[in-house]
């Protein structure tokens, strides 16, 4: 049986406005927690929950919040992170189209645990639509008395903004967020200090993503206990999975933790299998900065074991022979896809998205990305691949933020398990199996 | 890096006088106090979003120079800010801004052919303006829609499952409604009430 937690609602018609997400029992939670909970009750709640941050790290929430300072005496901030910008993740624009006020509820509780009064939620300015969809549903908020002042006739006041990005993949990242919510460039500040300490505007911040909060709501009504009944060991509750690629049915799909990845990518319910009836190749099973897996591998472990969609079944073995969920940005690749295409055009992102602050991360995202272009365009050197590795390992590790690392390894894993490919293309580049794409070498690179 | 160069001297003047109207500052004003005192800077993403619309669908040095004085900071904190991130256009653009996504998602699901037909339907390489003023072609990362791939974005309105017959339509219609204004509804203002 399929048990959802966050979509369970989202066919009811008009759930996008107050009334009738009211009328579903929308916004529950926050008369339960306000009137009937401290705020470290319902973090306590939180951490019970086992509940892990859906923007991709997968920290447990609960304890993120437990490290706030709260002996400043400043202002404390909530940060929704809505940047969303990971190729292969669409699933909080869906989230926030489809059940804004779910996010708003999510956040009221999480600023009451928190002992914040003020909340913004960041969104990247491509979804311009999706921020006039959250200001109406938070001034409905505000004018049923869920927001504002002495909500509920209680003593806690919260307010929430929508902030817009302007296009940076960078911004995703927490501490360049709180830059960019600054006003200024998306710059990565170095840590310690965590936000939790210093944040935005050198106040105690938490920074969570759209999903992460929306789960609130159920578990400061349901508890922590109920929702950690869902999913399976250290991988609680459910999780929301953007599906493209070349696959039958792309699209958002609530899973409960622990379904095998081989009936997510086969059954009519879920992607539906690979599209045309052709075999597959490949999946980058959580948004493009986590290793890409070959078929061989993503359904079955090393091991033999049936490979499960969880943080720690799709981590085994590590980057030899495994991957990460990430942020759920699952990405599937035919017979037909060039890898080496494919890892190029990672690269040039990647190179085109770095904030240039460290050299190993702003100069090594270019030499990978010329390198793999020398590659795919027939000019490549034996040597080059070697070269490809030997970059990638040096960027790791050595930069302010993970953006280096989401980097590297799109690339080295492509190596690891697709080597020949790479050789093939240096050796016999007219071979390419997909001629279909390189016909398009051409297109202007910008 | 996403820097970009700013081509005009830094003193370029345009002829256009800048200054958003009442209605438009009301909206700023709005905006501002949404953080805290003092923090006015904070402002900044939006408002450029909201110039770059209203003034000439490009961020002129006018244009910048007079968002630092709405916000009371200095000039260069706005132009580093605009050389930042993509959204911001710091060169004259046509009237339709069509930005392509090239990022490995849709390039699987035949977004490259798509950019290609583009440049061939417009005459134009990536990254030019219709000799017309009608269209700017540009090649952007993933917008975030890759299950609706392959897409495109026009002045931020999204088109999904993109085809060249849904591109020919797509054009024609952008063409016939060349000189209308642009609804007011789909404004960057009217998102921030
Ligand atoms: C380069 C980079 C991009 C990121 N992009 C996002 C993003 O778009 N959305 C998001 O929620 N988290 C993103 N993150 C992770 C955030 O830094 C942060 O860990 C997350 O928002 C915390 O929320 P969570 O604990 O609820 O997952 C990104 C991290 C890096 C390094
Ligand atoms: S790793 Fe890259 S993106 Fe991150 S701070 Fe360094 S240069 Fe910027
Ligand atoms: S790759 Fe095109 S929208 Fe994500």
């Amino acid at each position: 049986m399929e048990r959802k937690i966050l979509l369970k609602n989202v066919d009811v018609p008009g759930i996008r406005t107050f009334e009738v997400y009211r009328s579903t029992g929308g916004y529950d939670s926050v008369e339960k927690a306000l009137k009937k909970m401290t705020p470290d009750e319902v973090v306590e709640e939180v951490k019970m929950s086992g509940l892990r941050g859906r923007g991709g790290a997968g920290f447990p929430a609960g304890m993120k919040w437990s490290f706030i300072d709260k002996k400043s005496g400043n202002p404390r901030y909530l940060i929704c992170n809505a940047d969303e910008s990971e190729p292969g993740t669409f699933k909080d624009r869906y989230l926030m189209e489809k059940l804004p006020h779910l996010l708003i509820e999510g956040m009221i509780c999480s600023c009451y645990a928190l002992g914040a009064n003020t909340g913004y939620i960041y969104v990247r300015g491509e979804y311009k639509y999706i921020i006039g969809i959250l200001n109406q549903a938070i001034l409905e908020a505000y004018e049923k008395g869920f927001l504002g002042k002495n909500i509920l006739g209680t003593a806690f006041n919260l307010d929430i903004h929508v902030h817009s990005g302007a296009g940076a993949y960078i911004c995703g990242e927490e501490t360049a967020q709180i830059e960019s919510l600054e006003g200024k460039r998306g710059n990565p500040r170095i840590k310690p200090p965590f936000p939790a300490v210093v944040g935005l505007y050198g106040c105690p911040t938490v920074v969570n993503n759209v999903e992460t909060l929306a789960n609130i709501g159920f578990i400061v009504n349901n508890g922590g206990g109920e929702y950690a009944k869902y999913g399976v060991g250290k991988s609680t509750g459910t999780k929301l999975i953007s599906a493209c690629g070349n696959i039958n049915n792309p699209g958002v799909y609530e899973i409960e933790l622990g379904l095998s990845v081989r009936e997510f990518l086969y059954d009519p319910k879920y992607c539906g299998g690979v599209k045309n009836g052709k075999e597959l190749k490949a999946v980058i099973a959580g948004g493009s900065s986590v290793p890409i897996l070959p078929a061989s591998l993503i359904l079955k472990t090393a091991a033999g074991e049936e490979r499960l969609m969880t943080y720690e079944s799709l981590a085994d073995g590590g980057f030899v022979s495994g991957t990460m969920l990430g942020s759920g940005g699952f990405i599937v690749y035919d017979e037909d896809a060039c890898i080496v295409r494919n890892t190029w055009n990672l690269a040039r992102f990647y190179h085109h998205e770095s904030c240039g602050q460290c050299s190993p991360c702003r100069e090594g995202t270019g030499w990978m990305e010329s390198v793999l272009h020398r590659i795919e365009n027939g000019h490549g050197r034996t040597k080059d691949i070697d070269l490809l590795v030997s970059i990638a390992s040096k960027i790791e590790g050595n930069t302010i933020c993970p953006l280096g690392d989401a980097a590297a390894w799109p690339i080295a894993s492509a190596i690891r398990h697709f080597r020949h490919e790479f050789e093939e293309h240096v050796l016999h580049p007219e071979k390419c199996i997909n001629s279909t794409i390189r016909q398009f070498d051409d297109v202007t690179i910008s | 890096m996403l820097d970009k160069k700013i081509n005009h001297p830094l003193h370029a003047k345009t002829d256009i006088p800048v200054r958003f109207s009442e209605e438009t500052l009301e909206r700023v004003r709005k905006i501002i106090e949404r953080y805290p005192a003092g923090k006015q800077k904070s402002a900044l993403l939006p408002l450029l979003h909201m110039a770059q619309e209203e003034f000439l669908g490009y961020l002129s040095v006018d244009v910048m120079d007079y968002i630092a004085s709405l916000l009371e900071i200095q000039p260069i904190e706005v132009y580093e800010v605009a050389t930042f991130y993509s959204q911001y256009y710091l060169d004259p653009v046509g009237k339709n801004v069509i930005e392509i996504c090239r990022t490995g998602p849709c390039a699987i699901c035949g977004g490259e052919a798509i950019q290609s037909y583009l440049e061939q339907k417009l005459a134009i390489k990536t990254g030019e303006t219709t000799p017309d003023g009608l269209f700017t072609l540009k090649a952007v990362e993933c917008l975030g829609a890759c299950g609706s791939a392959p897409v495109m974005q026009v002045n931020t309105e999204f088109y999904e499952f993109l085809t060249e017959e849904k591109i020919d339509h797509i054009l024609d219609d952008l063409r016939r409604k060349s000189s209308e204004e642009k609804p007011e509804a789909s404004k960057w203002k009217e998102k921030f009430f």
